[in-house]
């Protein structure tokens, strides 16, 4: 067992922290080149123009370089050459589970997912690796004409809205993450909702990483026409290795006129991954997006759920938690651009960190002069639970036009002896009065997820907290 | 046996010792009603047998229904019986009102007791008696509550955890002539008639009109001074503290 005892206790209780042995039909040697990117589009068989894409981003890449800001040391670990671009693990997507390879549909069931998916999911894709290895969405969802594939089949079923869209939200030189996930990107999600349609129950996908040093890149494309709405909720996990693993994925999000996007996220990979990820939405007229983004794992996570309001009267709302314990630092927060007017938004950040963990909130708002009689509400509360923990803030708001209306509002709190004190002395030990407190100061954001998931997050909290008390 | 019996108690914080001496013996359906100024050991008391983690006993014991609770924690107290109503009761952001309880009731009573019909017939029914209207139920713990509607949380959790010692610290203060009585009698359906035992904290007696208390004793300086019916809180009440000096 690779498990290293460090990282052990770096996440302490960490639940989803074991692995398969690896037993890969292709795998890549380490580190990057524009061969590797070459041969990961032929492998794919894809068309000539993503071939193209992804060499220039993988040159843009290359020449680009690292954020000068964030956690620059985490940053400047990361060895490039060290990790592995693409590994496959099964031959196929499969359509029933019966028929994904044994090791990893026992993974996914550990993970919950097929039951989650009978229960309450209108489709789930599980990706494994680099690639989805299984994938399903409810018939009737497929007759109204709804699209939810993986990205690969994504690309090669419906070439032409893939091209029209592909990068039109994200550019590949937005920064060095966005540019190496072009170049390498495999898997993720291709959903297409058409008009008027509503999609009632969530659609669900789940990452896995098993192996070590591996890289996931996957890549998310979701279109809402007119009118329509969906409700995309994605899961992801890793084993715990002393190694590190990188995942830097790229979502963007088309919310055309009148129609709405929620996307939420658990995000609790093990303490050894690296999560740089880029997620972005454009809300046209009257849509709305919303990011529910919940960071509770990984090493260092740099995430900015953003929004440009390129439409009068769209809507934009990133509601985020994070989680920063031993050895973690979570650099998260919101980026909204409104563009047109009667624009208005919404961010709600709230953080924890223990045991030295830091948690820093990082939020740019900028109203564009042409954009009148907007609104902008931020909110950002942190919660230190002990000494030498650390949270930080770093708003930043542009407003060009006089007649916006913001408000914003920062506190820092600690967990008072007399919070716990009376909480204990209505039965509860020390560790569950803390979930208590932790869970509450979380509420705003999980009142906001789908049952299951609120009852998962606030279990997965109940077990951060176990053995904090010394 | 007595249900509470405090022997010799000499306790304090940050290495001052705040009560002197203290000896007391509550026995089941028993009230009493410990009287005293500012400062001279109440609120210490109280803290003494819930187990606040700050305070310290230099010396004695405290005993309930024979056993020592020194060496336990506050939610070890908690489940073996003691309550304790807070002067000041703390928010919990984001904690719902409903789960709480029901989350108290489980940890204090069992599981089976947190649960269908019976819990929220007893909970209505507690709620009822207090004026607490529903939507109280969906609010957080002590978040942005006056002062009367904490003490009468307090009672609340009091009639449903139906704890065999409660301890009420200063629970009639910040509560109006209306409050005091509505509060008074959740005190009274829980204690009365009951084997359990209550031990009121108070600087007035004016609780104690409502709930009739069977010994009053009177702590000044880290000490009880003179123990008595009724009657005790009455003259105190007429002549204050300064007579007892002497």
């Amino acid at each position: 067992m690779e498990e290293n005892s460090d990282a052990r206790v770096a996440v302490g209780e960490y639940k989803a922290g074991w692995h398969d042995p690896e037993e890969s039909t292709i795998r890549f040697d380490f580190g990057l080149s524009e061969e590797v990117v070459r041969e990961i589009s032929s492998l794919k068989n894809e068309p000539q123009w993503m071939t193209e894409v992804r060499v220039k981003a993988f040159k843009h890449f290359s020449e680009r370089k690292m954020p000068t800001w964030g956690n620059m040391s985490m940053l400047e670990e990361i060895d490039f050459d060290k990790i592995c671009y693409y590994l496959r693990s099964s031959e196929s997507t499969e359509k029933d589970w019966e028929d994904v390879p044994e090791d990893i549909r026992n993974t996914f069931e550990r993970l919950g997912i097929p039951e989650a998916e009978q229960k309450w999911l209108s489709g789930v894709t599980a990706q494994y690796e680099s690639e989805a290895v299984y994938h399903s969405i409810r018939e009737d969802l497929e007759s109204q004409g709804v699209i939810f594939l993986d990205m690969d089949s994504g690309l090669r079923e419906y070439p032409d809205l893939v091209k029209k869209w592909f990068c039109s939200v994200v550019p590949y030189s937005d920064n060095k993450f966005s540019a190496l996930n072009t170049a390498v990107w495999s898997g993720g999600s291709f959903i297409y909702v058409p008009e008027g349609v509503h999609v009632e129950m969530p659609v669900q996908a789940y990452f896995r990483i098993n192996a070590k040093n591996m890289g996931q890149f996957e890549r998310t494309l979701i279109i809402a026409d007119k009118g329509s709405s969906i409700h995309y909720v994605e899961g992801c996990t890793a084993p715990t290795y002393s190694t590190d693993s990188l995942h830097s994925a790229v979502v963007e999000l088309i919310a055309l006129p009148g129609s709405h996007i929620r996307y939420s996220t658990i995000q609790n990979w093990s303490a050894n991954v690296y999560n740089l990820v880029t997620k972005r939405g454009i809300a046209h007229e009257n849509a709305k997006i919303e990011w529910v983004d919940g960071n509770i794992g990984s090493k260092l996570t740099m995430k900015y759920p953003a929004v440009i309001l390129k439409g009068e009267g769209s809507h934009a709302e990133v509601i985020s938690v994070a989680y920063s314990g031993a050895g973690q630092h979570q650099d998260a927060g919101a980026k909204i651009h409104h563009l047109a007017s009667n624009t208005t938004s919404k961010i709600l950040s709230k953080s924890i960190s223990k045991n030295g963990g830091r948690g820093s909130y990082r939020g740019m708002v900028t109203v564009s002069p042409k954009a009148d009689n907007c609104k902008l509400n931020v909110v950002c509360d942190a919660l230190i639970l002990d000494e030498g923990s650390r949270s930080d803030t770093y708003p930043t708001m542009e407003v060009a036009n006089p007649t916006a209306r913001c408000e914003h509002e920062a506190s820092v709190s600690k967990v008072s002896d007399e919070q716990l004190f009376y909480l204990m002395s209505r039965g509860h030990s020390e560790e569950e009065s803390l979930a208590m407190i932790v869970n509450g100061f979380f509420e705003p954001f999980t009142r906001e997820l789908p049952m299951e998931y609120a009852v998962e997050l606030n279990q997965l909290m109940a077990l951060e907290m176990e053995g904090s008390i010394g | 046996m007595s249900l509470l019996e405090i022997k010799d108690l000499h306790a304090g914080i940050d290495g001052n010792e705040i009560l002197k001496g203290i000896n007391l013996k509550i026995g089941p359906g028993e009230i009493h009603a410990i009287m005293g100024r500012n400062g001279s050991g109440k609120t210490t008391t109280a803290n003494i047998i819930m187990g606040h983690p700050d305070f310290e006993v230099e010396k004695g014991d405290v005993l309930l229904e024979g056993e020592s609770l020194l060496e336990l924690e506050a939610w070890e107290r908690a489940r073996k019986g003691v309550f304790l109503s807070f002067q000041y009761p703390q928010a919990v952001p984001g904690l719902q009102v409903g789960n709480f309880l029901r989350k108290s009731v489980a940890s204090i009573r069992g599981e089976g007791e947190a649960k269908g019909s019976g819990f929220r017939e007893g909970l209505t029914a507690a709620m009822e008696a207090l004026d607490i209207p529903r939507s109280f139920m969906s609010r957080y713990v002590n978040d942005g509550f006056s002062g009367g509607e904490k003490k009468r949380f307090e009672i609340l959790q009091l009639m449903l955890l139906r704890p065999r010692l409660a301890v009420l610290d200063e629970t009639d203060s910040g509560l109006d002539i209306d409050g005091i009585r509505t509060v008074s009698e959740g005190v009274n359906a829980a204690i009365r008639g009951t084997e359990s035992g209550a031990l009121i904290i108070t600087h007035y007696s004016r609780i104690l009109e409502h709930v009739q208390p069977d010994v009053v004793h009177v702590l000044l300086d880290g000490k009880i001074v003179s123990s008595g019916g009724p009657e005790l809180a009455t003259k105190l009440e007429e002549k204050g503290y300064e007579w007892l000096k002497q």
